[in-house]
């Protein structure tokens, strides 16, 4: 394992380790000592990396993620794992806003809590939240899964395409077009191995599902009041 | 019996198109979206003149003196500016709003003049590409295909605030032009409405976005200069903002620039014109010491060599070019009438980009359309276009006196319209007053 001082190296040396690290190379498993809440840590890598952050990030850690695992010990600040493509991010602790924000692929997960419009945008990403997600989480939310064990702020969901939504607790409100749907077998087998991979120990059967309508697809007038 | 027409006196405040505009809304309940830009008629750089040379300032000689159109953008902080051969630029414009025919055409048009193409909402296609050498990558709030690897493959990078066209507004891609693979750049279901958010997800506010901005630095090496696009509503606090932000570049786009689909209503009732937001942007510019260093690249009715030397003379570093660039592929051509027709329009009036039934070809993903635009002719076209826009901005210079386009200034220029005078900060001709100035 390699150790990185980020507090003694700075950002950029930093990320430009963990951006260069080539397929043959043997470092695979990263140490990140003294994040101090640093910025963009993390962002942009591309390889088959394991990379533990030992403490607390600020925005847009692990931001535009492919391939690697990033693991964060402590809090982040906001778009944890924005526009993620592939790989893994973890948290320990809370996130704050647009968690996975416009995310494509790959699995963000929160142990604790995450703030409003967790998963906004979200365009193929899988998202487990222990905790619960703020106002306006899954807005505009393309594609993907967003699991929250707890409870969910107002405006779940709203102008949702054809991503699919799981709450075990309460749901404040949902937005436009958002509805809660059946839970049928196919989708508690998902849920089940979503929630086996994130390491959430939780039932799936637990949870309600909620997804599109889809009946704002094609802007109609008569429609304008569900806006 | 017949009509004396001398009896017909129309209503200044409701002339035969504010009617047909009523009696539409009362028909179909719902406010009118089309393409282009605002219609209506703006102080802009018509309203300007050069003074040219006298006594005390010596022209160039046409054709013999050289007159230099170089530019480079994003000296700031990029460590690899682009470096164009010419102070103009195409405008963003997205695959989707627009065919891949006409994204590969504009990409060689561009690089055959040595000048750069921009993407637009939906990411980069390859076609596009292939053709653009030096191709800059928009960073928008819907994020469509935004990825890593192309964020690498860039040569800038323009985060999109706002467009002239609809500063405060997203996008609307009407379903009948969401092919499959317009459908799956964006990660959406095909034939449906696909909304572009009017902010960005994971940011407000100039303070997240110098954060945005040292990201994308960051995922770049911070090779790539980072341009900021904004919308002109308050460019000379957006302008300060983004360069605060850490912007290598200010894109700023004024009320007359054109969009793919907006409510009429927001073209024509948002936005300052082009000519007082260019004033601002600079004033903003020089008052921070940031002029020339952060550039400023202007957008909104550029159309001849005119509005390009006149825009730089009033302190931009080069120009951007979106509608006229698609005029020139053919856009409101009189060819194809029939389809024109079938549209409700004619050409040189056609404004129905969001219908994708681009008479034309090149606001369509129809494959039949599409077909009428063929990449290699049409990119001629516009590389014709831009030398004359050249070839008319270097002898608008040589007649100040200049060996270089950006060495034009303010003091070559009048303006005709106390409305001018006051916008552009130049003199009304014949005085030396400038409105709203001791």
């Amino acid at each position: 394992m390699s150790e990185l001082d980020v507090a003694a190296l700075g950002l950029r040396a930093v990320n430009e380790r963990l951006q260069s690290v080539g397929p043959e190379s043997n470092e695979r498993v990263f140490l990140l000592r003294n994040p101090m809440g640093q910025h963009a840590l993390a962002c942009g890598l591309d390889a088959e990396i394991e990379v533990t952050i030992d403490g607390h990030a600020g925005y847009y850690c692990g931001g535009m993620n492919s391939r690697a695992a990033i693991t964060v010990r402590g809090h982040c600040g906001v778009g944890v794992a924005e526009n993620m493509m592939s790989g893994c991010v973890r948290v320990t602790g809370n996130a704050s806003q647009s968690a996975g924000a416009s995310g494509q692929g790959g699995l963000l997960v929160i142990a604790g809590d995450a703030s409003a419009r967790c998963g906004i945008s979200m365009k193929g990403i899988d998202i487990v939240v222990g905790g619960s997600v703020g106002h306006m989480s899954a807005f505009m939310a393309q594609a993907g899964r967003l699991v929250v064990c707890g409870d969910a702020g107002d405006n779940l969901g709203d102008s949702i395409y054809e991503a699919r939504l799981y709450v075990r607790g309460k749901v404040a409100s949902l937005g436009a077009d958002c509805v809660e749907k059946p839970m049928r077998p196919e989708h508690l087998a998902e849920l089940d191995a979503l929630l086996r991979t994130a390491g959430v120990g939780a039932d799936a059967a637990d949870f309600r599902r909620y997804g599109s309508a889809r009946q704002l697809y094609h802007f109609h007038i008569d429609h304008a009041g569900e806006y | 019996m017949s009509v004396d027409q001398r009896a017909l006196r129309p209503s200044a405040s409701f002339p035969p198109e504010v009617i047909r505009e009523i009696q539409r809304a009362a028909d179909e309940g719902i406010y009118d979206i089309r393409g282009f830009g605002a219609k209506r008629r703006l102080p802009h750089f018509d309203d300007l003149v050069f003074l040219g040379a006298s006594m005390s300032r010596y022209p160039l000689e046409g054709y013999r003196e050289r007159c230099d159109t170089d530019v480079t953008l994003g000296s700031r902080f990029a460590k690899e500016p682009l470096r164009l051969k010419i102070p103009i630029t195409i405008a963003g414009m997205s695959f989707g709003a627009l065919g891949a025919n006409a994204k590969e055409a504009l990409g060689r048009a561009a690089t055959a003049m040595g000048t750069s193409t921009t993407t637009g909402d939906g990411g980069m296609t390859e076609e596009e590409r292939r053709a653009s050498q030096l191709l800059v990558y928009q960073v928008l709030p819907s994020r469509y295909g935004l990825s890593p690897r192309d964020l690498r493959r860039a040569d800038a990078l323009e985060i999109v605030v706002g467009q002239g066209a609809k500063p405060g507004g997203g996008g609307m891609l009407l379903g009948q032009k969401i092919t499959d693979r317009v459908a799956a750049m964006r990660t959406l279901p095909a034939g449906i409405d696909q909304r572009s958010a009017c902010r960005h997800p994971d940011w407000t506010g100039p303070d997240d976005l110098a954060i945005k901005i040292v990201e994308l630095r960051e995922i770049t090496g911070w090779k790539k200069p980072i341009y900021v696009k904004i919308g002109a509503a308050r460019p000379y606090y957006d302008t300060a903002l983004a360069v605060k932000a850490g912007a290598d570049v200010v894109v700023l786009d004024g009320m007359q620039g054109g969009t793919g689909a907006t409510q009429d209503v927001f073209i024509e009732h948002v936005g300052i014109p082009t000519l007082a937001a260019l004033r601002l942007a600079v004033e903003a510019l020089q008052e921070l010491g940031m002029h020339r260093k952060v550039q400023l690249v202007i957008s909104g009715g550029i159309r001849n060599g005119a509005d390009v030397a006149k825009a730089l003379a009033m302190g931009a570093d080069a120009v951007s070019i979106g509608t006229a660039a698609l005029v020139a592929l053919n856009c409101n051509k009189p060819v194809h009438e029939d389809d024109y027709e079938r549209l409700g329009t004619k050409p040189g009036f056609c404004q129905h980009c969001h219908t994708g039934r681009c008479p034309v070809g090149i606001a369509t993903q129809d494959a039949e359309l599409e077909a009428r635009l063929e990449p290699e002719a049409a990119a001629r076209r516009v590389r014709n276009y831009l030398t004359t826009l050249v070839l008319e901005a270097q002898t608008l210079a040589r007649a100040n006196g200049k060996s270089h386009l950006l060495n034009l200034e303010p003091e070559d220029l009048a303006a005709l319209t106390v409305e001018a005078a006051a916008m552009a900060g130049v003199p009304l001709a014949g005085t030396g007053w400038i409105p709203g100035r001791a």
